[in-house]
């Protein structure tokens, strides 16, 4: 058996925030994607200038230095609004970055600038004439949008957004670098201490094969019920 | 209070699309029973005319009355545009159309393609909606299709079940876009027959048609347009029997 030292217990908390922090990026990146590819495709011109600069930059800039950036650089931010509070309105406050929210919103930005682009993709993909035909029978833009346009937006990103998922979920592994207890950085700590670092990263490795294999699962049924009406996939 | 109100009136549609105008100025009344039939050239403005009714397309100029309803317009940077979208919403709902490429919702069975919009913008009860699609389905000649998704249907077919999604929102009028013309020739048969039959109970229709044989035996008035103008307009049996202008007669007369 392999022997843990006594780390199994913190090993174990730490894939937890690693689940945690991708699930909740997903849904922030999904979030702004959606935001980003209805301002890319947007009449307005500056929202169509404001998605093409979020997009330019984030996929511009390595996801290591956005990530410091935010977190130290926010602080610092953060830091100066407070001492500013202080100075001015003698309000006294202390906000201190919490590593995970940090996380959480770095990796969404991020990712938000892919899945931007695979939304803007997909949703150029639906065939126009559907749409034209909730309009024509009476249904409000959000009514189009949510039984027509999103359902079937989503047949053609959906191998995008799985891609994206599983090079997310990878990433996640640099919030280590801020502070935060993720299972990378248990291991790591572990190893170290230890001076057995194949022993975890081994168990890491094999964690990580593990929810990526269920993801697979997850977006395979995804897939197969936006696919509905369209045959098999291919 | 007046006799019913015209289920649909629209006066002096201008349309353009860049520095072209494509519709110069149309008119016409849908009083109820009527059958129009839109005949014309590829190219005369016949399709942009009626999309511009339920606002597909936003005219440039003129007006547009649903059941005595007149549809507001403001200028915007963009142009002319509804003042109200929500008036536009209520409006579409009580005209129906039917595109030349059917456009059924493919992730949604035949079925649900019926019961989307009655339940969902009309706020039918979705058991009364079903009720009400199987019977429309039969009508139509598709009973046995009800669980199908369009993918696997015949263009006819898809073509059919267009027509009973449309009769499911009990519109005022039935605007019909070429619904024939991306047909088979075999096919075309079984979509006039349905189109025949809704003629016969009384529906009022709105129908942009090559098919001049359905035009002469279903319709009561006939619109020759060229270049975004009416050429001719009358009875049937006028226009199509006796026509006056010569473009008319070109376009009338057999090919080859």
């Amino acid at each position: 058996m392999i022997d843990l030292h006594g780390y199994g217990p913190r090993l174990f908390e730490g894939a937890l925030v690693t689940i945690e922090l991708a699930i909740l990026s997903l849904i922030l990146a999904v979030v702004l994607g959606l935001l980003t590819a209805s301002a890319k495709m947007s009449r307005s011109w500056p929202l169509h200038r404001l998605g093409t600069l979020y997009t330019t930059i984030i996929r511009g800039v390595p996801d290591l230095v956005l990530m410091m950036l935010l977190f130290f650089g926010g602080q610092i931010g953060i830091n100066m609004f407070t001492d500013m509070l202080y100075d001015r309105y003698d309000i006294d406050i202390f906000i201190n970055v919490n590593e995970f929210v940090a996380g959480v919103i770095t990796i969404g930005l991020i990712f938000g600038a892919y899945m931007g682009e695979t939304f803007r993709g997909a949703f150029l993909a639906v065939d126009s004439g559907q749409i034209e035909a909730g309009r024509a029978y009476g249904m409000s833009q959000w009514l189009v949008f949510r039984r027509i346009r999103f359902p079937l937006m989503m047949r053609h990103a959906l191998p995008g957004l799985s891609n994206n998922w599983m090079v997310l979920l990878k990433t996640t592994a640099l919030v280590s670098v801020i502070g935060l207890s993720d299972m990378v950085r248990v291991a790591s700590e572990a190893s170290k201490a230890t001076r057995e670092p194949f022993t975890f990263m081994i168990i890491v490795a094999a964690i990580y094969l593990l929810i990526a294999t269920f993801s697979e699962w997850g977006f395979a049924h995804l897939q197969k019920r936006y696919n509905v009406g369209f045959g098999e996939s291919h | 209070m007046a006799a019913t109100p015209i289920p649909l009136e629209v006066r002096n549609i201008k349309k353009r699309f860049g520095n072209t105008e494509v519709l110069k100025g149309l008119s016409l009344q849908a009083h109820k029973g009527d059958v129009i039939t839109l005949i014309g050239a590829s190219g005369s403005g016949k399709s942009t005319f009626l999309r511009c009714m339920n606002l597909l397309e936003q005219p440039n100029e003129g007006d547009l009355i649903v059941h005595g309803e007149e549809i507001r317009f403001k200028e915007t940077r963009h142009g002319r545009e509804p003042a109200d979208w929500k008036q536009v919403v209520r409006m579409r709902a009580k005209l129906s159309m039917v595109f030349q490429s059917f456009n059924l919702w493919s992730h949604m069975t035949l079925l649900e393609n019926v019961i989307e919009a009655p339940v969902h913008v009309l706020g039918k009860p979705k058991k009364e909606a079903v009720e009400q699609a199987h019977a429309l389905l039969e009508r139509v000649g598709l009973s046995e299709r009800a669980d199908y998704y369009p993918a696997q249907m015949s263009g006819g077919q898809q073509q059919r079940g267009a027509i009973a999604r449309a009769l499911a929102m009990d519109p005022e009028v039935m605007l019909f876009d070429e619904p024939t013309s991306a047909l088979d020739p075999e096919l075309v048969g079984d979509v006039l027959k349905v189109m025949r039959d809704l003629a016969d109970e009384g529906r009022t229709m709105i129908v942009v048609t090559h098919e001049m044989s359905f035009a002469r035996d279903v319709s009561t008035q006939v619109i020759y347009l060229h270049q975004g103008l009416v050429e001719e307009a009358g009875p049937p049996a006028e226009v199509l029997g006796n026509p006056k202008s010569e473009r008319l007669k070109q376009f009338l007369a057999p090919k080859h």
